[in-house]
């Protein structure tokens, strides 16, 4: 099968990281990541699957792990060689849709009992994603095991898998997975009545607007975006107020009839999710929540140093948001799995027309490079489009946007 | 040789280019042959000995009132309110006449034995004054024997324990004022009138009011039914003030009006082309166009702005009376008419304008685009009598640079009303229904008006309001040389040359239209049959 295969090489990682750093996303053409031709990975039990990916999407993560610039704190909790990719919808055998809940937790890693978190269903909290019958690996696609979506071929457990109703397309159905995390971060803690402050407006940052907006009934939701179209999309999908990041500040006071010290406001947001994940958004968002007001930590975090007085003295709280599982009962809603909730948010706000640019696997190294500056590009989420690529090999090109 | 009136001059393919104002510099334009060009009068004469006019004036008063010596007593309690750093523009060369009247009302309240005297800047809702304007506009003997013992005060139309609430007129309009000037036995307003609009009952009612008042006129309604705000008889903002005024006269409130006018000589010498008709150009203004042309074209914005600031104008007094505010007034439009009205025949298609760097809201600051705005359409447009120069339905046509530039400190809730209320509506109803409250009452706006040296948080409003007449009348307003996306987040049209902007007008108004250029400033007066 062809597969993009990241291999552990603490010099290709450097390269990366030197070369991401110039460039965002050019560390898929100096780092570790490599087009391979790989035997099919095999089921590890017997309910397991085979899934031939038909999109599959290139996440901010995924670009933090490429640029080198992600956290060794995950380091034990991969294992490599791997193939990336956790946002899928790919095939079955059978012909069967499936998107992919790439969680690697107790139930697909054969671990019995399960951990407190599986049993309740909160996944993505698993206290066993280095334990089991399976290498180490959070998720699928960081999984040596298991294979990823940015191939022809990989395989997953059966509790990983929700079908994909006949009225998504495929677009659609790559989006789910982006947007469960979404609707997890926007439902971490309670928004209604609130002025709810999403710093970052990419795919994350859009479908929590969306998230927010349906699920979390906020009074007021404002949107930080940098670029012209991440502006349109986010007052599309329900933000109140759209501002560019050096005008979150002065908008959130307006919002709040704070006053403010030095730049910094008095009072401030109930809540405010960074769906970006660097020093600078985290200082952003302390700068605009009010005192023991709530910074939800959605965006993937790179390693960084911050200031954390103004959270020790306004009395903030700092959560954070990670994947999916199952969400609390709220405002006449019974208790739900997240992917259920992604469901029917990508149908609801019409989510697949995120999907800006697909490429095939042979030009990943463009894709990647692509997806790290889709923002600038007037673009969103940018995948892999497998359709029509076979486990032999074979090859077709096909140019951005197809 | 008296000066000469002013005219309409009718271009033809001899005229040479005409002079633009265009920010921190100008342009020389080529109209299309048949253009009218409306050229101010030149400067009146001034009188010849400025203090002894001052002295006259207080001596012998117009209407019901005795001479300010008469009316000064020991003991009483006397507040000497002047115009601040909004006029004159630009600011004058020293003494500036706020200085020379104040001296010599000073003099007869010292020969009286008052000595409980204070001085106001009646700022309204503007910025406070800074202590080198106050030193500027009151000279450094006023502001010394003042200001270190808390008697030069600034109007806070905020400060809930300085303000009383004088009932309301026979319209229901609030009468709220500074509390010291209305406890006071005796308000002397000290007015500098460049023009029609100021002076007259809207020293007081407005230069000394607060927010709760001044919404009763300044608000859309009233400046769509102000044609134009400088005929004061056409003016529901100054029919407003004038109950107000009338009003706080009947509240037992005393006031002795000053009233000031100037001439046109609006330049130094060293930019005498400016105020001249260009065929009249020597070979020194044409070489000083050129020269400073060439030497702003390689000036950064900033050092230019600087340059144009620290300009101060020959400004010279034309008259001056005292006494009773609507006798006073009358005489000062007299003056005043005097000096700028022009007789222009008919309206036109097209009106075309350049922008000085200059307006009353940003001296010494800059000109954000909300404020070219409100020179182009509150002022410019509204420099008639009769009939706007422009037809309903008609273009105007404005040169400015339009930076996308505000003062954080003078101008802070500009920034928000342009990031934020002009984004979402540029219409003057809608954003005064669902956004004007908010910003005036805003508590950090309010923090930094009295504390700070920002204009209060209404104010970007109220600029919007100026020019509601206009964007009521016009069919569309474009600018020539301005920054794209911000003259485009105000609604109107960018344009690249005056050509482009006359073809782009010639959609709106039809094939072959009348063009009408005021040329300004110097200021003048249309008076439009």
């Amino acid at each position: 099968m062809r597969a993009l295969l990241f291999e552990r090489s603490l010099a290709k990682v450097a390269a990366s990281r030197l070369a991401g750093s110039v460039v965002p996303g050019r560390g898929a053409r100096f780092g570790p990541l490599r087009l391979a031709s790989l035997s099919e990975p095999e089921p590890p039990g017997p309910d397991w699957m085979r899934v031939r990916p038909k999109l599959a999407g290139i996440c901010g993560s995924d670009l933090a792990t490429l640029d080198g610039h992600g956290s060794r704190y995950f380091e034990p909790l991969v294992s490599f060689p791997f193939v990336p990719g956790h946002e899928v919808v790919g095939e079955l055998d059978d012909g069967a849709r499936v998107v992919l809940e790439p969680v690697l937790g107790c139930q697909a890693r054969g671990v019995h009992p399960p951990c407190p978190a599986c049993a309740q269903g909160d996944t993505g909290d698993c206290e066993r994603v280095a334990f089991g019958h399976l290498r180490p690996g959070l998720q699928t696609g960081y999984c040596a095991d298991t294979g990823g979506g940015w191939s022809t071929a990989f395989v997953a457990h059966r509790s990983q898998l929700h079908p994909v109703p006949d009225s998504f397309s495929d677009r659609d159905a790559v989006m789910v997975e982006p947007t469960a995390c979404a609707v997890h971060g926007a439902l971490r803690v309670p928004t209604e009545g609130a002025l709810v402050v999403v710093i970052g407006a990419g795919t994350l940052g859009l479908c929590t607007v969306a998230a927010v907006r349906r699920l979390g009934l906020p009074g007021t939701l404002v949107v930080v975006a940098k670029h012209p179209e991440q502006r349109r999309l986010a007052t599309e999908l329900g933000a109140d107020l759209v501002v560019e990041p050096q005008g979150a500040r002065r908008a959130v006071r307006l919002q709040t009839r704070s006053l403010a010290v030095d730049g910094r406001l008095t009072g401030g947001a109930d809540v405010v999710i960074d769906c970006v994940g660097s020093a600078r958004s985290l200082a952003d968002a302390l700068a605009v929540v009010r005192p023991r007001g709530q910074v939800v930590l959605l965006g993937m975090p790179e390693p960084f140093r911050t200031d954390l007085t103004p959270l020790w003295h306004r009395e903030v709280a700092l959560v954070g948001a990670y994947a999916y599982g199952s969400e609390p009962p709220a405002a006449g809603r019974a208790r739900a799995r997240t992917f259920a909730l992604a469901f029917e948010l990508v149908a609801d706000a019409g989510l697949g027309r995120l999907v800006s640019a697909t490429y095939p696997l042979e030009r990943y190294r463009e894709a990647v490079e692509h997806a790290a500056s889709a923002g600038r590009q007037g673009g969103v989420k940018v995948a892999f489009d497998l359709r029509g690529q076979r486990a032999t090999g074979e090859r077709r090109a096909r140019g951005a946007g197809a | 040789m008296s000066p000469r009136p002013g005219f309409v001059l009718e271009t033809d393919r001899a005229t040479p280019p005409t002079l633009f104002w265009h920010g921190e510099g100008w342009r020389l334009e080529r109209l299309p042959p048949g253009s009218r060009i409306v050229y101010p009068p030149e400067p009146m004469e001034a009188v010849a000995d400025p203090d002894e006019a001052v002295r006259q004036a207080l001596a012998h008063p117009l209407g019901d009132s005795e001479p300010l010596a008469d009316l000064l007593r020991p003991g009483m309690r006397l507040t000497i309110a002047f115009d601040d750093v909004s006029l004159p523009l630009p600011p004058m060369r020293p003494p500036d006449v706020r200085q020379r009247v104040i001296e010599a009302v000073l003099e007869l309240a010292a020969a009286a034995g008052v000595d409980d005297v204070v001085l106001m800047a009646a700022l309204s809702l503007h910025r406070r004054m800074t202590e080198a304007e106050l030193r500027h506009a009151l000279g450094h003997r006023v502001y010394e024997a003042f200001a270190p013992h808390g008697l030069l005060l600034q109007h806070d139309a905020e400060d809930p324990d300085g303000l009383v609430h004088l009932g309301c007129t026979d319209a229901g309009e609030d009468v709220e004022i500074n509390k010291r000037a209305a406890t006071s036995d005796l308000i002397v307003y000290v007015n500098i009138n460049l023009v029609a609009m100021d002076g007259g009952h809207k020293s007081v009612a407005t230069g000394l009011a607060s927010y709760r008042s001044l919404r009763h006129h300044h608000n859309v309604r009233t400046l769509q039914h102000s044609r134009s705000l400088m005929d004061e008889h056409r003016s529901e903002l100054h029919t407003s003030n004038w109950r107000m005024g009338r009003h706080i006269a009947a509240s037992g409130i005393k006031v002795f009006q000053i009233e000031t006018t100037l001439n046109t000589d609006t330049f130094p010498s060293q930019f005498a082309f400016l105020q001249r008709r260009e065929w009249e150009w020597s070979g020194r203004d044409r070489a000083t166009y050129l020269a400073t042309s060439a030497s702003l074209a390689r000036t950064p914005a900033r050092l230019a702005r600087s340059i144009f600031h620290s300009i101060r104008s020959p400004h010279a007094l034309t008259s001056v009376q005292a006494g009773e505010v609507e006798a006073v007034h009358a005489r000062t439009l007299e003056h005043v008419h005097r000096q700028h009205v022009v007789p222009v025949e008919g309206q036109t298609d097209i009106l075309t304008m350049g922008l000085p760097y200059i307006c009353p809201y940003n001296v010494n600051s800059i000109m954000n685009p909300v404020l070219v705005m409100c020179l182009g359409l509150g002022y410019f447009f509204n420099l008639y009598r009769g009939k706007p120069l422009v037809r309903a339905g008609g273009v105007v046509i404005m040169s400015h640079p339009t930076p996308w530039e505000f003062h954080p400190v003078h101008h802070p809730s500009y920034i928000d009303f342009f990031d934020q209320v002009l984004a979402e509506t540029t219409d003057p109803l809608e954003i005064e229904a669902k956004f004007e409250e908010s910003f005036a009452t805003d508590p950090w706006y309010v923090h930094l008006y009295r504390t700070s040296y920002a204009y209060h948080g209404v104010h970007p409003f109220y600029m919007w309001y100026w020019g509601a007449h206009a964007l009521q009348h016009l069919g569309a307003v474009i600018v020539v040389g301005g920054d794209v996306a911000a003259v485009r987040r105000m609604g109107f049209k960018p344009a690249s040359t005056l050509r482009d902007a006359l073809e782009m007008a010639a959609d709106v108004v039809g094939p072959d239209p009348s063009v009408t250029h005021i040329h300004a400033p110097p200021l003048l007066l249309a008076d439009v049959e």
